[in-house]
């Protein structure tokens, strides 16, 4: 009995003499930090490799694709070290890491400004949009993945699932079109491409960025709205492709806790089955889910890729896009790194919250 | 005496890729205020009836019985509405492992008042007071501070206890206990099941203490039935145990080593027509 | 006929063939009570006969135009619609099909092998080998595929073999890190340690008894990625940077209807309906297969 109790109070953060447990609390967690830091740091500094090789490894030759190939061979020659290429790949690789880490990611050769700029600048479309489909991908996707697991091989749950299948199965620029065609040119129900219609453009003056809550700031409702109906469609089939993944998982997890014994138990002291269901079965299940919703929301980033061509959406998918098809390396690759940062952010983000939140992992 | 619970002739099944397959083979019993032993090996449909009798049997699983009465009420007609007023409030179960039956994500002290808020209306502190004299009943010396604990945070013989506190709160009539100490220490097995004897005879309870240990409830039991794929092999008093005429039961009895003996060899049951 | 079927089910098999044979059975009858598996299955194997079949099948030229046929809506001849240069979409779709199938196939024949030998020698070393071998794996799956995809081909140019390449490029780490979890799993157990003892070589353990036992999960998550290497085909292809014109290829395709998507819906909406079924197809196979090869596994990814 005694061993009992002392081993419980181990486990209690404040127990008799807890000074120096606590200490040795801070100090596991000040190390977790750093790990997940050092971990951070060396995926970043990975994710770099990568867009370096890709800048200046693949191509044939990296010269030329900025000279041009009737350039004279002195011209050639300068721009050769002036792109720093004479010296060894390591050297430039440092450089390369040293210039992206002051916030120089190069000038875009199709917009003529620094890339770094253009990125600020197209962001926050980017973010309003995956913000909202984010939203609309949890509430519809939870609950219907937390009703298909209650309701395991009838028809619903069926339906669910080939929901969820098909977000991995439908190409989101095609939904977006046909999405288009039917809402906007058919029924006229949303605005059509673009943030915005023409006539509003330019109004309003960008402090966030986010054009929703910069109307709201300047307490014009009538743009509030026009944006609203502009990012409803597009944010919608976003929303889609988080719903099904969502779904799929939420349906997934909720498959595991209802096979667990403490849900048993729970049913043995009589309690109802929604509350089975919600107390017992999501409770345990929502820190993973985070890991969930934030993989999706990274993962809608790829998707704004896609969307953004079709909506004519002026964010950072649009300008990725463009650069790709002008060959206007810097802006690819500037964008591919906050994109790729911004996913390992996200994934980071939910790890740590994982271990935060989870009282098993505390 | 009035039987608490009565059964006559229970089948569990099951389908299978060969066909149903039956787990629990027509077995009666008729208890009353007293302490059954069920026992038998693994697979021998033993937690299976346990677990009928609450009904907790999930689909595809199909529980079939001409009678299963609890204190005159047919168990298998109640809705499943007024199933969940029987469950917890005037049957309740204790199951094998705290570690995988208690909630992860609560706190002992909510799981334990859940039990208690499922079947009463009650004020904050009255529920407060009775988790902590529940707590005190299964002997937790500091049952404030164990309150607020994750199950991850006690070791498995005060999570068991914990266990026992939170089916015992709402004071029910009959407890199921489904190999209750096969998951714990063998330092503190015996603690658990006194605190479970003490209570039972206490509130003047039905136990049903399922075991594969046919020493432990004989010990702690007034009555015995041994299972054997899926039937009732042995019926007897706890204390007549050593006459038993059923060969599997004398096969069991058999196989328990003794300090005291001298064999070269522990006998193997004689397993001939027991296919499952 | 039940004779067969006893062999074949037999718990004891005598023969290396008739175990082989008994668990193809096995697994092809529990395929076979699994419906959607059996949809996805019917749809793969219609996509490689359409394939396979394409001059029979297809009603027109994929390629050849006739402006005066241009933008007509489906009917009895054009079963569905016409594009811009009067090409018949029906034939562009089933000639497209041989595209998206050597796709799939190609990203399939060069990234699965590279993903489980890396994935297998990471899992078998241990050690630096590991951790050198996962660190790049990491780097590559912290990306999202999509985005390394389209920055590859960037760099290598437009065209289909190079959508190739750069798909396969960002499809290889997912393979490498279920082969080394396979691999870790069967490392450590007893035939591989005998094996070890007879005094056979890393190589030979590797190739001969590691290898094969990664295939079942191998297969049923190439299965389930077919899908995701489809759309970011169809996806390269929409931006102009995969197959370029006059490919009939599916993403291309629907990147030229998109100018008519408002008033000549058919042209871009056709091929899509294209690309959701097979991929849908392959995920309905994939999802099966892991129901019958990996039943603990769940829907976990």
């Amino acid at each position: 009995m005694a061993s009992e109790i002392d081993s419980a109070a181990k486990a209690l953060p404040t127990g008799p003499g807890g000074s120096s447990r606590n200490a040795r609390h801070a100090w596991k967690t000040v190390k977790g930090v750093l790990g997940v830091l050092v971990a951070v740091a060396f995926t970043f500094l990975g994710l770099l490799a990568i867009t370096f090789f890709i800048g200046r490894v693949v191509p044939i030759d990296p010269v030329l694709a900025v000279v041009g190939d009737r350039a004279p061979r002195a011209v050639y020659e300068a721009v050769r070290i002036e792109m720093g290429l004479d010296k060894p790949l390591i050297v430039q690789f440092f450089h390369y890491v040293g210039n992206v880490l002051t916030g120089d990611l190069g000038m875009s050769v199709s917009t003529g400004r620094p890339v770094a700029e253009d990125l600020a600048r197209v962001f926050p479309a980017t973010l309003e949009m995956a913000t909202i489909g984010i939203i609309i991908g949890v509430a519809l996707g939870v609950p219907m993945g937390v009703y298909a697991a209650s309701r395991q091989g009838s028809l619903v749950d069926q339906v669910i699932r080939v929901v969820g299948l098909l977000g991995y199965s439908v190409p989101a620029f095609w939904l977006g079109l046909v999405g288009l065609a039917l809402f906007y040119a058919k029924l006229q129900w949303v605005g059509g491409p673009g943030r915005i219609d023409i006539f509003y453009d330019g109004i309003i003056e960008p402090v966030t960025g986010l054009l929703l809550i910069d109307s709201l700031l300047a307490g014009d409702i009538e743009i509030f709205v026009n944006a609203l109906t502009h990012i409803a469609l597009p944010a919608a089939v976003l929303g889609f492709f988080s719903l099904a993944y969502i779904a799929r998982m939420t349906r997934s997890f909720m498959l595991d806790q209802l096979a667990q014994e403490y849900v048993t138990t729970a049913r043995v002291k009589g309690v109802s089955e929604r509350l089975v269901l919600w107390r017992h079965a999501f409770r345990p299940i929502l820190v993973p889910l985070i890991t969930v919703i934030g993989l999706s929301y990274a993962g809608l980033l790829e998707g704004s890729v896609m969307i953004e061509t079709v909506f004519s959406w002026p964010g950072i998918g649009n300008y990725l896009t463009t650069a790709l098809l002008n060959a206007d390396m810097n802006a690819v690759l500037g964008a591919t790194l906050v994109i790729g940062a911004v996913f390992i952010g996200i994934n980071k983000i939910s790890d740590v919250l994982y271990r935060v939140l989870d009282p098993r992992a505390r | 005496m009035n039987a608490l619970l009565e059964i006559r002739n229970l089948k569990v099944t099951f389908p299978t890729a060969r066909g149903p397959v039956d787990v629990v083979k027509g077995l009666s019993l008729t208890l009353g205020r007293e302490r059954l032993g069920i026992v038998g090996e693994s697979g021998s449909g033993k937690s299976m009836t346990g677990r009928s009798i609450l009904r907790l049997i999930r689909s595809p699983g199909q529980v079939t019985a001409d009678e299963m009465t609890f204190n005159g009420t047919d168990l298998l007609s109640l809705s499943e509405k007024q199933m969940r007023s029987i469950r917890g409030a005037r049957i309740s179960m204790v199951m094998q492992d705290p570690k995988f039956s208690l909630n992860p994500v609560m706190t002992i002290g909510d799981q334990i008042a859940e039990a208690l808020l499922t079947h009463q209306k009650l004020g904050r502190s009255d529920i407060r007071n009775r988790t902590l004299a529940m707590l005190e009943a299964v002997r937790i010396n500091d049952p404030e501070r164990v309150l607020g604990l994750y199950p991850h945070e006690v070791s498995g013989g005060m999570g068991q206890r914990v266990m026992i506190a939170m089916m015992l709160i709402p004071e029910p009539d009959l407890l199921i206990a489904d190999e209750p100490t096969s998951a714990l220490d063998v330092s503190v097995q015996a603690q658990v099941l006194e605190i479970i004897d003490d209570l039972v005879k206490r509130k003047g309870m039905g136990l049903i203490l399922i075991s594969h240990d046919l020493d432990l409830v004989s010990a702690y039991c007034d009555r015995i039935l041994v299972m054997r794929s899926g039937e009732v092999v042995e019926e007897c008093d706890a204390g007549e145990l050593k006459n038993a005429k059923h060969p599997y039961t004398r096969g069991l009895l058999a196989s328990i080593p003794r300090i005291d003996e001298s064999r070269d060899e522990l006998p193997v049951l004689e397993r001939t027509g027991a296919s499952t | 006929m039940a004779t067969t079927r006893d062999w074949l089910l037999d718990d004891s098999p005598s023969s290396r063939l008739q175990a082989r044979l008994g668990r193809s059975y096995r697994l092809a009858r529990a395929l076979s009570r699994n419906p959607l598996a059996m949809v996805g299955a019917i749809i793969v194997a219609t996509l490689i006969l359409v394939a396979l079949f394409a001059p029979w099948i297809a009603t027109h030229s994929p390629i050849g135009q006739d402006l005066a046929m241009r933008l007509k809506p489906p009917s009895w001849d054009n079963w569905m619609g016409t594009d811009e240069l009067g090409r018949d979409i029906w034939s562009r779709v089933v000639y497209g099909a041989r595209i998206t199938l050597m796709i799939v196939a190609l990203v399939a024949v060069l990234a699965a092998p590279v993903g489980l030998v890396i994935g297998a020698v990471a899992g078998y070393f241990g050690g630096w080998v590991d951790r050198i071998l996962m660190g790049i794996t990491d780097i590559f799956l912290s990306m999202p595929k999509l985005i390394l995809a389209l920055a590859f081909v960037a760099a290598l140019g437009p065209g289909i073999q190079n959508a190739i390449i750069a798909i396969a490029i960002a499809t290889w780490p997912g393979y490498a890190r279920i082969a080394r979890a396979e691999t870790l799993t069967i490392r450590n157990s007893e035939f591989v340690s005998a094996v070890e003892l007879q005094g056979a070589s890393s190589f030979r353990v590797i190739v001969n008894h590691i290898l094969p036992l990664c295939t079942s999960s191998m297969i049923i998550r190439v299965t389930l990625d077919m899908a995701g290497i489809i759309l970011t085909a169809a996806g390269l292809g929409f931006i102009g940077l995969g197959a370029q014109p006059p490919l009939p290829e599916w993403g291309a395709m629907i990147s030229r209807g998109r100018s008519f998507i408002l008033d000549q819906w058919w042209v871009a909406t056709m091929p899509g309906f294209a690309i959701v079924i097979v991929s849908l197809g392959f995920c309905f196979l994939g999802d099966g297969l892991r129901d019958v090869l990996d039943p603990k596994h769940g829907d976990r990814q």
